[in-house]
């Protein structure tokens, strides 16, 4: 297994070059990171050279790195994170973009390249605010219609804004500002390295 | 002369073979579909920014409950990212136990699957037959973890508990009589083993009669030989996985190509179909439950001769055994610790992917070293062979779409999240 590895690794070097900033080979997966502007060039690499063939887009997903206890930043906020699969060579990879502005959020559509691309930015979109150009049908997708947001944000609170209920007098089903508070039964907490051992503290 | 305008159509979310809360909006010219637009997201939960909220063991029964119809399967990828992360290795009993639910629970989808795609086309019969036995598959799901469907059985480092000694049974009630008790706890007398055993023995005259239902059946060929074909090259473009794609003619299986727990210890085969239209699927649902039951059975014969630990001994992941607990003040802190805190995973990601009975059901898990993931990614494998749906069945009239909605295998709970 980590003979192939070794040989994903050193193909993706000799393909993509200067255009992986960082590649990373950890639990048996390798990762790859490209800048937005080589992101639809490394797409069309990855998919059409024979010694890589990933013909599958296996997921995408959007990643808001906001409060992240380690990769936190104010510009690289927003990430698209793919998982190819080569069905060929046997072989998986995930490719990781960050879009560069935090405020409005783009990377370019890999739909082109992998038409199962589509329905995974358009959830990517909705639930992360990730504007995929060239995306021929960028609508939301698992929201409601109408939904005001972009709820997987880590700062959209996990009650929502607003709530829906039937009103009697006008006879239709109302939104309204929620009434719930978040509650967190046990807080987040990340320990040092060594927590908990024998001999430590 | 009149103008002849297109014509569109809601199909659901009220619609008994929309397969739970599916809004189809079909473009129609006459009964050819011109454009079909899927809505989905009427059973959006948000399961994933929930698990952000929750430690990592508090979300084990929301997997359950995403395809509501193969929940130990989805358990297994959650684990397995877990297990993954923490480079934890299970224990081989664990591992068999695993390979034997999943194989179990491809059974319980394949049986639903057929058994309503079948009632959907006009096959009335087919879904008594195979609610009959998923009734018994249900019970062994019950046996181990007290629940019928959302198990929660499979936990980061093994399973829950061994397998039970003794199977429930019948009691005579207002409405069974002592006759019909008798007959019902027949195999109920044994082990769980045993009552598994029992089944798998009766299980292959079951298919037969479902083959002999369906499979020459005019009807049922009619309806789906030649609907919704797919070529490899397209189901590959499309991210297709599991069935839908061995039914194209592509040989890939996880569990053959990427084999993880016990699958390179088993032996069985992979179906795979020819011409990639329903009919191809249909026939490669029915021999992956042959091939289950082989499975099943060798796993039976391995658990029988081989006692064991049934999950990992590290205390910071796995709870220490109650009785440990009562004496040892050590055992007493970790009990504590993990059932206040929770464990804690190391920074990084990890993905994970089980082949599901639907098709490849990964969990894209992301550690920042916390308590609780910091995002959990849910890759269902209905969402990708939906958004294939206007792809397939443009040019189809519109009574097929109910056929290439019941192959595609849709269940809403994973497609949603």
């Amino acid at each position: 297994m980590s003979a192939k590895l070794e040989k994903l690794q050193d193909t993706l070097r000799a393909v993509l070059g200067a255009q992986i900033q960082t590649l990373v080979c950890e639990r048996g997966e390798v990762t790859i990171e490209v800048a937005a502007k080589d992101y639809l060039a490394v797409a069309f690499a990855l998919r059409d050279t024979p010694d890589l063939g990933f013909e599958q887009l296996i997921d995408l997903c959007g990643v808001d790195y906001a409060t992240h206890s380690t990769r936190a930043s104010s510009v690289a906020r927003f990430a698209s994170v793919a998982h190819l699969l080569s069905v060929r060579n046997n072989w998986r990879l995930r490719l990781r973009v960050f879009a560069e502005s935090a405020e409005f959020p783009v990377v370019a559509s890999v739909v082109g390249v992998w038409p199962s691309a589509n329905w995974f930015e358009r959830e990517a979109f909705d639930l992360f605010g990730l504007m995929f150009d060239g995306h021929p049908d960028l609508r939301r997708i698992l929201t409601d219609y109408g939904f005001v947001g972009h709820p997987f944000r880590k700062d959209f609170p996990i009650s929502g804004f607003v709530e829906m209920r039937y009103d009697a007098e006008q006879g239709r089903v109302v939104y309204q500002p929620v009434t719930i508070e978040p509650r967190e039964v046990t807080p987040r907490i990340v320990r040092e390295e060594n927590y908990g051992q024998v001999g430590h503290g | 002369m009149a103008e002849i305008r297109n014509y569109t159509i809601n199909f659901g979310p009220q619609h008994p073979a929309a397969h739970g809360v599916l809004r189809l909006v079909l473009e129609l010219d006459g009964e050819v579909v011109e454009r079909a637009d899927p809505h989905i997201g009427l059973l959006h939960r948000g399961t994933e920014k929930l698990a952000e909220t929750r430690t990592w063991i508090q979300s084990v029964p929301y997997m359950d409950r995403l395809d509501y119809v193969s929940m130990m399967c989805n358990e297994h990828a959650y684990c397995m990212s877990i297990e993954r992360l923490l480079g934890l290795e299970v224990p081989l009993r664990a591992q068999y136990i695993r390979v034997m639910f999943d194989e179990i629970t491809r059974i319980l989808n394949h049986l639903l699957n057929i058994g309503t795609h079948a009632l959907d086309i006009g096959a009335m019969t087919m879904v008594l037959y195979t609610f009959r036995e998923r009734e018994d598959l249900m019970d062994a799901y019950e046996a181990v973890s007290g629940a019928r469907m959302h198990a929660a059985y499979y936990r980061p480092g093994g399973v829950y508990r061994d397998l039970p000694d003794q199977m429930p049974k019948y009691e005579v009630s207002k409405y069974r009589n002592a006759a019909t008790v008798a007959q019902l706890n027949e195999a109920r007398q044994g082990s769980l083993l045993d009552f598994l055993d029992n089944f798998t023995r009766r299980f292959p005259a079951y298919i037969d009669e479902y083959e002999t239902l369906l499979t020459d059946n005019r009807i049922w060929k009619q309806r789906t030989v030649g609907i919704g074909v797919v070529s490899p090259e397209e189901a590959l473009a499309y991210g297709f996985t599991g069935a839908m794609l061995r039914g194209s003619g592509v040989e890939w299986d996880l569990r053959k190509k990427q084999p993880y727990e016990v699958y390179d210890r088993v032996d069985f085969d992979v179906p795979v179909g020819v011409n990639g239209d329903c009919y191809d699927r249909y026939l490669v649902r029915m021999e992956e439950m042959r091939q289950s039951n082989r499975i099943i059975r060798q796993c039976i014969d391995w658990l029988r001769s081989n006692p064991g630990p049934v999950i990992c001994d590290n205390h910071k992941v796995a709870p220490p055994s109650r009785a440990a607990m009562k004496e040892s003040m050590e055992e007493l802190i970790h009990h504590f610790k993990l059932f206040t805190e929770g464990m804690h995973v190391p920074e990084g990601e990890a993905y994970a992917a089980v082949e599901h009975p639907k098709g490849e059901f990964g969990v894209y898990a992301i550690s920042d070293g916390a308590n609780k993931p910091y995002r959990v990614k849910l890759r269902a494998p209905g969402f990708a062979h939906l958004a294939a749906m206007d792809a397939i069945a443009r040019g189809h009239m519109i009574a097929d779409v109910v056929a290439i909605i019941g192959t595609m295998d849709i269940v809403f709970g994973e497609i949603d999240r």
